[in-house]
């Protein structure tokens, strides 16, 4: 298409869309560990004690957070060209990451 | 050693610093930045799965072998998340500036990490099978 009054730059390298997969990709991944985490509370040695309930409800939480941190992250890609994720973003990604991995070293006791 | 020690704590909690620094560079390269942070937190959340998944499965294995493994990968975990940010926080600032992108040791340290892990399970495994 020619023609327009601003000059439409084609990403040929479709880095924003790519970018959405992959945040996409990573709740998904979030989603396995939390739902093993919640089967281990269920069914794992000694059954299902209060501190292990309360360990899996915090991993659903943080798998709650990481659902909404990506999905304002989506959403502030929507513009052609996505300003770079913030430092806070950054931060909030792996504190979640890391609460999941402290729920799983509850979860083992 | 004292002088990066210094330099990464101030990027951890005050890292408005970083956007003083140097100019705003192509989005592209700050998205590739980005996706390259996610595969890290992915393979974070990967051994988070497999540290739990070991308590699990590995259950013909006597309780404070299987525990030591499931902390023990566990704990690569936090500091895959951990080493996700500074690495992450590191490329930008070198973005920024029109430096190289930093070099890690940190693949090589988890690579090996993953085959002696695989390698003791393995042996763990064949012994508890026999007994």
């Amino acid at each position: 298409m020619s023609g327009g009054s601003t000059p439409h730059t084609r990403d040929p390298a479709a880095q924003p869309e790519r970018t959405r997969f992959a945040w996409r990709r990573t709740t998904l991944t979030f989603a396995v560990a939390v739902a093993l985490g919640v089967r281990e509370a269920l069914y794992g040695s000694g059954g299902a004690s209060a501190t292990e309930a309360a360990a899996a409800a915090l991993g659903v939480l943080a798998w709650l957070a990481f659902l909404a941190l990506a999905h304002r992250r989506i959403t502030a890609m929507a513009p052609e060209r996505p300003t770079a994720m913030g430092a806070g973003v950054v931060q909030a990604a792996a504190l979640c990451t890391l609460a999941m991995a402290m729920v799983g070293v509850v979860l083992l006791w | 050693m004292i002088d990066r020690l210094r330099e990464t704590l101030r990027l951890w909690f005050a890292p408005q610093h970083l956007r003083a620094e140097g100019s705003t560079p192509d989005y592209r390269f700050s998205l590739a930045n980005e996706r390259t942070f996610l595969a890290w937190i992915r393979t974070a959340l990967a051994l988070v799965a497999g540290g739990i998944a070991v308590d699990q499965f590995l259950t013909g294995l006597r309780w404070s072998v299987r525990t030591s493994i499931s902390v023990a990968v566990l704990a690569c975990a936090a500091l895959c998340a951990f080493r996700a940010v500074n690495h992450w926080m590191r490329c930008e600032r070198a973005m920024r500036r029109g430096e190289d992108l930093p070099v890690s040791r940190f693949p090589v340290l988890l690579a090996t990490a993953t085959g002696v892990a695989a390698i003791l399970v393995l042996v763990a495994v064949a012994l508890g099978a026999a007994s």
